[in-house]
């Protein structure tokens, strides 16, 4: 048995005043829908993540209610920016398993105009321990500035060599009309920009955004391109960035190393990324981990073009979360998204090459739960 | 021990094993590693490492912003456990580091300075 990514739908992220997050799903889920060929009475089972602005203790449901169908399997998802992956494996292994036919994976959240950026970044700090770590007064980007220091420590990395990575992706988000930004920036602006939770600025950390995700996740694949899940896997060594192990053994390159078997290709064979990039350490590290680039080179080959839409190895084309946005489960869901349209050649003046065989991951937390794919175009 | 910083107490708390000898920071009834109930409870000298900091300068709470910059820290306790704390703006990784108290936004938190040699 086989599963397909059959359709992909995604809005644009920034300001979509006056949309609720059900509104958000309910636009992605439409579009995801109709990319797939399919009616909305075929699709028989619903994952969602979780929206900070209208928490729900069943989510799936009500969006079923408010979209109008009557799945046969749906509930929420909750792993934090891994859940978009999550669900999508959790979708793989029901197609699979024969429970559901069409699997609905949807993500959306108005967490820009719903709520205020204080309140989303106290929300987000809670991901921290209630008794031993949340009184100290953290942010997420402290929780993640914590990591930077020592990786910049252990490896020898400036914060120069971080502020590649924000260029990078706004470098690829100028050439989608969807992103957040298109003002280019340098990494002189990056350096220049706001401290938030140093050595992490203002340009290190991704954007708060409404938006939403989605995509169908099929046992056929109901249109001439086929994207199959060729495999995938996950690993969680910690919740609290006290608890997380050394740098060198975090989940990333477990999940990558249960990935690359359950799945039977190897680095060597990829030819597009998808990383998760909440802040601009994330996605080296993360980078280094999965094998893409050797120990503390993930900046040098980022300088080299190496990560490019012409490099060897094209990296989050849409400008990923640092710039095309971050709308909480969605926001990692829009790499898989962009993923299907460059393995199907639909991908306009941002198309690649060859994206025969895709690597995404996404992280959860303080690098605390990976999920590692492999997505491989069959025809 | 009448409780540690977490509740309001000047002490840094930690538990250790009486089975494997596991030593945790994080309070629970069991060994987080063989599951034998009931760790030692121990107050920490208050020495050790800093392993990492991140100086935060954008706050979320009005209470937390009248302290900004602060300076959050991970140390590695003489003892084994590392914890998350306070510390002096200018501390650096590998810095030899003591503990004292301090209050922030309304609450008892435990403050890293330089070990005086």
């Amino acid at each position: 048995m086989m599963s397909f990514i059959t359709g992909v739908g995604l809005t644009s992220y920034g300001r979509h005043e006056g949309s609720s997050s059900l509104d958000l799903m309910s636009k992605a889920a439409e579009l995801a829908i109709s990319d797939a060929g399919l009616k909305r009475a075929e699709i028989d089972g619903v994952l969602c993540g979780y929206s900070t602005v209208s928490p729900h203790i069943m989510l799936a449901t009500v969006f079923a209610e408010h979209f109008g169908i009557r799945p046969s399997y749906a509930h929420a998802v909750q792993v934090g920016g891994a859940t978009g992956l999550a669900m999508t494996m959790l979708a793989h292994h029901l197609v699979q398993a024969g429970v559901a036919r069409h699997v609905l994976v949807v993500g959306g959240e108005n967490r820009l105009t719903g709520q205020s950026r204080d309140a989303s970044i106290l929300a987000l700090a809670q991901v921290g321990h209630p008794d031993y770590e949340v009184p100290l007064g953290p942010t997420i980007p402290a929780y993640y500035g914590l990591v930077a220091s020592r990786y910049m420590h252990e490896y020898g990395a400036t914060q120069e060599d971080l502020a590649e990575f924000a260029v990078l992706m706004r470098t690829h988000a100028m050439s989608h009309p969807g992103a957040q930004f298109h003002e280019p920036i340098s990494v002189a602006d990056v350096m220049a920009s706001k401290p938030v939770a140093l050595p992490l600025k203002l340009l290190d950390c991704c954007p708060v955004s409404d938006g939403g995700a989605a995509f169908v996740v099929s046992r056929e694949p109901t249109a001439e391109a086929a994207v199959r899940v060729r495999g995938c896997a996950q690993a969680h060594t910690h919740q609290h960035v006290t608890a997380a192990p050394a740098l060198s053994e975090l989940g990333a390159e477990i999940a990558i190393a249960r990935a690359k078997q359950a799945a039977g290709v190897a680095i060597s064979d990829v030819r597009y990324a998808a990383v998760y990039d909440s802040f601009t350490i994330t996605l080296a590290m993360l980078l280094e981990d999965l094998g893409l680039a050797a120990r503390g080179e993930a900046a040098s080959r980022v300088r080299a073009g190496y990560f490019g839409r012409e490099g060897e190895m094209p990296l989050n084309t849409h400008g990923g979360l640092l710039s095309y946005g971050h709308c909480g489960v969605g926001g990692a869901m829009a790499h898989l998204v962009e993923t299907h349209l460059q393995m199907t050649g639909r991908a306009g003046n941002r198309q690649v090459r060859d994206a025969s065989i895709a690597l995404l991951h996404g992280d959860g937390g303080v690098l605390s739960s990976h999920v590692s794919m492999f997505l491989e175009r069959m025809r | 021990m009448n409780g540690d910083w977490t509740t309001g107490a000047e002490t840094i708390a930690y538990q250790c094993c009486a089975a494997c000898g596991h030593v945790q920071y994080f309070r629970r009834s069991f060994c987080s590693v063989c599951g034998a109930p009931d760790p030692v409870e121990k107050r920490a000298s208050g020495e050790g490492t800093v392993y990492a900091t991140s100086l935060v300068c954008r706050a979320a709470t009005p209470e937390t912003r009248a302290h900004i910059p602060y300076n959050i820290i991970l140390v590695d306790a003489r003892e084994g456990f590392r914890m998350m704390a306070h510390g002096d703006n200018d501390l650096v990784i590998g810095d030899k580091v003591t503990a004292r108290f301090a209050q922030f936004a309304g609450r008892l938190v435990p403050y890293f300075a330089k070990s005086k040699l």
